[in-house]
């Protein structure tokens, strides 16, 4: 009798205009000249850039070093904070969440600035350092999440029906964690491709990432190629959400 | 053993992730210029930052006034736009609810980037001149989901009778919304505005995107630029260590809360 | 129709999609009577209760309150009050504003509010919780509560829905007793639902039974159980065995190969019929002199009380009877029933009856599939026809895509010595079947019927 399910109407309506237009006005300004007519010239610049190019290779390459190795440090990481019997404080969990919470800018510099203090050369190395160090958390948590949800009784199970320890780690625990790295790599992926404040102080500069680009053209009023390469990026994005199943992005989303 | 061995590596991983912070914090306690060469100790640095006696002292610190006026204004808006929001689509089936979910979806999982670049194209094709008003807006685009996100679950808790018991007892829908909707609700409001408004001030990429060239700075693109110009003006050493100690303190109430209502017995 | 009629309810129609959940509803509740609707989930009886309530508009048909429409006027300004099945109190409140939510919101002044609430917190046992968090409550005391909630606001008639289903068995018991002195206390108009047949004839003055969006029987309690009026009621109210029977005439029938008199009469000569038998109505014995018909005992079962013995009778059908003594498995036993105590019913149909059109001569559409037919002289390809199928011509195989088309097992009923079970087709129809095989409800089945027991005719325009 009462249709409570107008009230989703209004931010339909703002979703429409502040979400899905601008989306689509990505891709009308990546098929326009600078004079508003049809082109395709901004997508087959870039692909016959090969400055853009190689920097879209960097970035990739960065992306899934960053990836790896926050999978690989976060994933025991993750383990352990889930494991009652080897960490029973709730304020380790907390304490990998916090900078989460804290402006990956600032964090950043506070980085370099601990780089240059050291005098340590700014170049690839550190980037990487920096990167991880930045988006770790966000792949812990997840992680932890799934791994704290987790019915204990299917390792009960798996060792009752004969499994050592580590056969159970491997057969049980880690398949079944797998929403949670799989939502771990879209929220570590598709930023570090996107960054681009991190890579130019982790780097001085030096190392440029597919987000410097597309802020560079836009800044210096090339919308329509910034478009384009802002497009290239959303159908990259689309295609990490479809291989890592974009719904787990939902359980990541509520991540506090 | 293996305890101990777990132990060290969470606590390894922690000092690493810590380090860069503590020093900001450790050298906000000296007045020299560059980081790693301790002067002796002094408050002058936080002095500066709360007098404003300091090298663009007056830019600094409207860039705050801007960041905590912006995320206040975000967050208050997208509670109630997300709540609103929340209550309807909790009520919607089928393909209408799938194509909102998704697109309520969409800004969480875009890099900031995208939605800073949509959202700049957006208003220079509608004309819209940049400065305070897109800001805000881009930012309620970007908080309201997580609003949506942490009201939806205590809607799904809810009784679905509660509201109907509500009229059944002569109140008028206005009225059952009042005395039993929303304080129902409250938690996951609160819980969402929360969010909104840290999402709100930890945002650089969009601001950057969305701010105009009307020199409107938030503390992000300060710092950006501060960075960029060469050398960290030390007052942001002070101003660091407290915006992490205000996080701090904001994470434990969440979470503190969020215990709580675990502890709560189930309905 | 009496006078003290106090909610009416005329040709009610509700469909949610396309589901239609009720058909032309028509009842009326006397004041002061409690009355059940029952029925298994999904027969639509929630449904109805939510109309009188105001949560669901009908499609068609009026609900009159003392002679008034109300069917157009919102819940909030109904002087009804429900008390729904998980309660549904709000947490926020502790039990006495819970109370006192619905007086406060009429601008009932405050000490009169306090009055009535504790008056009604004392009618529940409930005194010294006023101040308790209804969290902190268990099951039974909340839905004390729930009930003091909507009776403190002396509603004209107090709607139910399933209260006590979410209570173990034993608060289930106690909360019946006090239900039931409730009712009789305060004189209100009580509308209870309930899938549970044993609570139903335990508390009601009048029971409604509802199947499939539609009203089966209305009656008080004893009627219901003793003189159900089709096989439904007769299976879904208490225990019995339902068996096909034949009519020979009037106070004579047969079944399970013997003849038995009984009391029924006006069903025509040689007839078929359904026939209900209650286990505690069959007289077991050692004797075999003086029986109907004999039987050897298959299993038996001590429940408390009584024992629950499965019979096999002489002529090969199964009948379940109970019975203060025990007879060891294996034993043989004599059989009796008593004229008054055998239940005999009209059948509701004797064959399938489908509608469908020719294909071509030797192929017919029906249940929106093709079947195979004998090659049908003077009907023309489109032809709209009926067929007939028999009950035991419908093969049921395991597998949907095996058959012709497929359909689901969506009621089964033991008839002694086979099944008949009730499947939804894929196109949407029911079918019913007569099988030895054993299925269950909820069973995906393949459904083929060989050419020759397709009995098809012209339809009549």
């Amino acid at each position: 009798m009462i249709k409570r399910s107008s009230w989703s109407i209004p931010y339909l309506a703002f979703l429409i205009l502040f979400v899905a237009l601008p989306l689509v006005l990505i891709l009308v300004y990546a098929l326009q000249d600078g004079t508003g007519h049809f082109t395709l010239s901004n997508i087959t610049r870039f692909f016959s850039d090969k400055d853009s190019l190689s920097t879209f290779a960097v970035s990739i390459e960065v992306a899934v070093e960053n990836t790896l190795l926050c999978i690989l440090l976060g994933y025991p990481a993750a383990w352990i904070l889930a494991n009652k019997k080897l960490n029973r404080s709730a304020v380790t969990i907390i304490l990998f969440m916090l900078p989460m919470w804290i402006n990956a800018l600032m964090r950043t510099l506070a980085t370099a600035e601990l780089f240059n203090m050291f005098g340590i050369t700014l170049g690839k190395g550190t980037l990487l350092f920096g990167m991880v160090y930045d988006y770790l958390p966000f792949m812990i948590y997840p992680i932890y999440n799934v791994l704290d949800r987790m019915d204990n009784s299917y390792a009960e199970a798996a060792g009752d029906l004969g499994a050592t320890p580590w056969t159970v780690f491997w057969k049980v625990t880690v398949p079944l964690s797998m929403p949670g790295v799989r939502s771990g790599i879209l929220m570590v992926f598709m930023p570090t491709v996107s960054t681009f404040a991190i890579s130019e102080f982790l780097t001085n500069n030096k190392i440029k990432l597919f987000g410097t680009i597309i802020q560079e053209n836009i800044n210096s009023s090339m919308w329509n190629y910034g478009a384009a390469l802002a497009f290239i990026m959303l159908i990259i994005i689309g295609i990490t959400t479809v291989l890592t199943g974009g719904r787990d992005a939902e359980a990541a989303g509520g991540a506090i | 053993m293996k305890k101990f061995f777990a132990q060290l590596y969470i606590w390894v991983l922690l000092f690493l992730l810590y380090a860069p912070l503590v020093f900001i914090a450790i050298f906000s306690f000296t007045e020299s210029k560059v980081l790693g060469n301790w002067t002796g100790f002094s408050t002058g640095l936080y002095r500066n930052l709360f007098t404003g006696r300091m090298d663009g002292g007056s830019t600094l610190m409207s860039a705050v006034e801007n960041t905590l006026l912006i995320a206040l204004i975000a967050a208050v808006v997208s509670t109630l736009l997300g709540t609103v929001a929340a209550v309807g689509i909790h009520n919607l089936r089928g393909r209408t609810k799938r194509v909102i979910t998704f697109l309520n979806n969409v800004p969480m999982i875009n890099p900031d980037i995208i939605t800073g670049v949509s959202l700049f194209l957006l208003f220079v094709f509608l004309h819209f001149s940049q400065g305070y008003v897109t800001v805000v807006l881009a930012h309620i685009t970007f908080c309201t989901p997580y609003v949506v996100l942490s009201v939806m679950p205590k809607l799904m808790q809810m009784n679905p009778n509660i509201y109907e018991a509500a009229l059944d007892l002569g109140a008028t829908p206005a009225q059952a919304m009042r005395k039993v909707m929303i304080p129902e609700l409250k938690p996951g409001m609160i819980s969402g505005f929360i969010m909104a408004f840290t999402m709100s001030l930890d945002d650089f990429a969009v601001t950057f995107f969305t701010r105009g060239t009307i020199g409107l700075d938030t503390l992000s693109t300060y710092i950006y630029t501060d960075a960029r110009k060469g050398g960290l003006t030390p007052e942001l050493r002070p101003l660091m260590t407290l915006i992490f100690l205000f996080v701090l303190i904001l994470l434990v109430v969440i979470n503190v809360r969020q215990a709580k209502m675990r502890k709560s017995p189930v309905r | 129709m009496p006078k003290d009629i106090i909610i009416d309810i005329k040709h009610l129609s509700k469909s949610f999609g396309d589901k239609k959940v009720l058909e032309d509803i028509n009842l009326y509740v006397r004041k002061g009577e409690f009355i059940t609707l029952l029925g298994p989930s999904g027969c639509g009886k929630t449904t109805l209760l939510r109309q009188i309530a105001g949560f669901i508009a009908p499609d068609e048909g009026q609900i009159l309150l003392e002679g008034k429409d109300i069917s157009s006027i919102p819940p909030y300004k109904r002087p009804l009050n429900t008390v729904f099945q998980r309660y549904a109190l709000f947490p926020h409140l502790d039990v006495y504003d819970n109370i006192a939510f619905g007086l406060k919101l009429k601008g009932v002044p405050q000490d009169e509010i306090d009055t009535r609430v504790k008056k009604m917190l004392k009618m529940v046992s409930m005194s010294d919780y006023e101040d308790r968090s209804v969290d902190s409550l268990s099951g039974g005391q909340q839905q004390r509560v729930a009930i003091a909630r909507a009776l403190v606001n002396m509603p004209k008639v107090l709607l139910l829905d399933e209260p006590l289903a979410a209570l173990d068995l034993k608060m289930r018991k106690d909360m019946q007793i006090e239900l039931k002195e409730l009712h009789q206390k305060m004189g209100i108009t009580f509308i209870y639902v309930t899938h549970d047949q044993e609570e139903a004839l335990t508390l009601s003055d009048t029971i409604v039974v509802l199947n499939e969006g539609r009203i089966q029987q209305i009656g008080t309690p004893t009627d219901i159980y003793n003189e159900p009026c089709n096989s439904f009621v007769a299976d879904f109210i208490g225990e019995s065995t339902i068996l096909n029977g034949t009519m020979i005439r009037d106070r004579r029938v047969e079944f399970m190969g013997h003849e038995f008199d009984c009391v029924d009469e006006g069903f025509g000569e040689n007839n078929p019929v359904d026939v209900v038998i209650r286990p505690e109505d069959v007289y077991i014995m050692s004797r075999l002199d003086g029986a109907q018909f004999t039987g050897t005992v298959k299993s038996c079962i001590f429940k408390g009380v009584h024992y629950e013995m499965y019979v096999d009778t002489d002529k090969g059908y199964e009948l379940m009877v109970q019975d203060y003594n025990g007879f060891e498995p294996g034993s043989t036993v004599g059989l009796l029933i008593k004229p008054s105590d055998i239940q005999v019913m009209r059948k509701e149909r004797l064959c399938n009856t489908l509608e469908g059109e020719m294909v071509d001569e030797t192929h017919v559409s029906i249940l929106d599939a093709e079947f195979e037919c004998l090659p049908q002289e003077g009907l023309e390809a489109g032809t709209k026809v009926t067929v007939e199928v028999g009950f035991d011509k419908v093969d049921l195989l395991d597998h949907q895509e095996e058959g012709a088309t497929g359909g689901e097992v969506s009621f089964l009923l033991y008839k002694g010595n086979h099944y008949h079970l009730t499947v939804l087709t894929d196109s949407g129809e029911h079918l019913w079947v007569d099988t030895d095989d054993i299925w269950d409800k909820g069973d995906l089945v393949g459904i083929n019927i060989l050419p020759a027991d397709l009995k098809i005719t012209r339809k009549d325009d």
